[in-house]
């Protein structure tokens, strides 16, 4: 294992500086998410002074996707007597999923910081993405396939079940971030306690730190073995990165401990969609409607998981940072994954009490 | 550490574009108004209320028909849509129906709609409906805006005649705003305003605005 001692110890002063800049931005960043989020919600008055703010680009995109989408009612029409008219639907619906996914919803913000915090590697972020961006999908189809195919009910009815169906999503993602705040600020709470040793036990609490530190990355699992980290052996691995190993993935528990995570985040249909297959059941054409709900499930996933495969290229930079630092990598390292594992709280409870807005369901 | 810090350069300009990210797609329109709307004056002079036909796109018409029975299929009596048109209007409450009123610089308040019913024609439903004032009120600028913060509901008025005034003294003036499509200040937008955040109330820019002064 490399350790940098002596006038290494400066250039480490300068990445735990170059750290804090990227620990701050991260920050700053989801303020401003937060912030906007919240200045989302201004129902019954003008904002006083209130001045219509002109700004190309949101205004481009947005009409970007505002076209994608009207487009698709006007193709379900044209697919009743011209049948090829389907592929431009679902070329359509893919196109918008990409560009609507970077809306609020779709768990982008959920899915990230669970990564982060959870250490998972990109592949499982890639598969976690597209499994809970499928399930929004799927359960969009259910909710219409039953609600209104099979029962005939008002959209009022579907509009409660939608609204039931939300607030147990969000309710599940609180429950998960508190599971992930309890389990994190342990592995915190350790790493603050190896961060001041005596001199005899340096040397010891540090290889400890370092290794509890680079363990998850072994895809250990985090949620039930936690404390088994320190008894695992590690090889010349440790204080580098590394891309997931194919058997991290195989071992046991290896899916499951992700699907709190894609039930948590997909439960929530997107009102988009539940839009498009009520149109489409009343033109006689709900196959089509299903199928273009999957392939925009499809795009959201791409937005999703570039933005996850992100956050989590960020924190495997952090550590690589921190990865010579003298215990306090390790600090730093636990200190972001309690961070982000707040952030999950936040966001489900948050979500729960009305301060952050989602997508809004479609109810009048 | 050059490569690494170049690298975080990288990350953080990510980092800044993810920032801005939900910013630019925090909200679409799922529902598309075609409004027009009546301003409606007692005979002193006092404007008393606004009144509104509000015709939803083609998919939100689709879809809020799902389930409502009819005698003829496809053809739906005012009636029949009796109970359609007392939940869309007691949904908008929680909206502020979408207008907001003020009256020489004074916000208005606004009581729950009367005169609500349902049209049913060439496939799409129109929504009428009138706000009363709270308190009838004469003013020289009275300014109404329409327009839903969240752009969740993208509201356009008519070409033709998208505001009238029902009953108002002959010297009252109406002016009509439509709002920035963005197609317009593409060309004017600036890095400064880009990078700045400030888009919070980026709602505001969808607003139409009507201003009836009354000298």
């Amino acid at each position: 294992m490399k350790r940098v001692f002596g006038a290494e110890a400066r250039r480490g002063l300068a990445r735990g500086l170059v750290l804090c800049g990227l620990t701050l931005a991260t920050v700053l960043m989801f303020d401003a998410v937060t912030h906007m989020l919240l200045a989302e919600t201004p129902f019954g008055g003008v904002r006083p002074g209130a001045e219509p703010q002109a700004s190309g680009i949101f205004g481009w995109l947005l009409a970007r996707q505002s076209e994608f989408y009207r487009e698709m009612s006007a193709t379900i029409r044209a697919a009743k007597s011209d049948g090829s008219a389907v592929f431009t639907l679902l070329a359509i619906s893919f196109a918008y999923g990409i560009f609507h996914a970077a809306g609020p919803g779709h768990g982008k913000a959920v899915i990230s910081s669970y990564l982060v915090a959870n250490q998972e590697t990109a592949r499982r972020g890639v598969v976690l993405s597209f499994a809970s961006a499928l399930m929004q999908s799927l359960v969009a189809v259910v909710l219409v396939g039953i609600f209104a195919w099979l029962l005939n009910a008002t959209a009022k009815t579907m509009c409660g079940a939608e609204k039931a169906i939300e607030i147990a999503s969000y309710a599940l993602i609180a429950a998960f971030g508190a599971r992930l705040v309890w389990v994190k600020g342990g592995g915190f709470m350790r790493a603050l306690q190896v961060q001041q040793p005596t001199p005899a036990t340096a040397l010891a609490a540090q290889s400890r730190g370092l290794d509890h530190h680079h363990a998850p990355g072994h895809g250990h699992d985090h949620h039930d073995h936690d404390h088994d980290h320190h008894h695992h052996e590690h090889d010349e691995h440790c204080g580098h990165s590394h891309g997931p190993l194919p058997g991290e993935l195989g071992g046991p528990g290896g899916w499951r401990r992700g699907f709190g995570a894609i039930l948590a985040v997909g439960l929530r249909p997107c009102s988009g969609a539940i839009l498009v297959l009520v149109f489409a059941l009343a033109q006689g054409l709900f196959w089509a409607g299903v199928a273009a709900t999957f392939v925009m499930g499809l795009g959201t996933a791409i937005t999703v998981t570039a933005i996850a495969l992100m956050a989590l290229s960020a924190k495997d930079l952090a550590r690589r940072l921190s990865g010579a630092r003298e215990g306090g990598g390790a600090l730093i390292m636990r200190g972001v994954e309690f961070g982000a594992a707040g952030l999950v709280l936040l966001f489900g409870v948050g979500l729960l009490f009305g301060y952050l807005a989602a997508e809004r369901v479609t109810c009048f | 550490m050059g490569i690494l810090v170049r690298r975080l350069m990288g990350m953080l300009l990510l980092a800044g574009a993810l920032a801005i990210a939900p910013q630019v797609a925090q909200a679409h329109p799922h529902v598309w108004i075609k409004a027009t709307s009546e301003l409606l004056y007692a005979p002193d002079g006092a404007i008393t209320g606004v009144r509104h036909a509000w015709t939803f796109d083609d998919m939100f018409s689709t879809y809020a028909l799902q389930g409502i029975e009819s005698k003829t299929k496809g053809v739906y009596s005012r009636d029949e849509l009796a109970a359609l048109a007392q939940t869309n209007v007691e949904s908008l409450k929680e909206f502020g129906y979408f207008t907001f009123a003020r009256a020489d610089g004074k916000k208005q308040k606004l009581l729950e709609p009367i005169d609500y019913f349902l049209e049913y024609r060439d496939g799409l439903l129109t929504l009428h409906f009138t706000l009363p004032l709270k308190t009838p009120v004469k003013s020289r600028e009275l300014a109404l805006e329409v327009f839903d913060p969240t752009f969740f509901v993208d509201f356009k008025y008519a070409d033709k005649d998208p505001v009238t005034l029902v009953g108002a003294p002959p010297a009252c003036r109406t002016s009509f705003q439509r709002p920035n499509d963005g197609t317009a200040s593409a060309q004017t937008l600036g890095e400064q305003n880009f990078m700045s955040g400030e888009n919070s109330n980026f709602g505001a820019m969808f607003a139409n605005k009507i201003a009836v002064a009354c000298p």
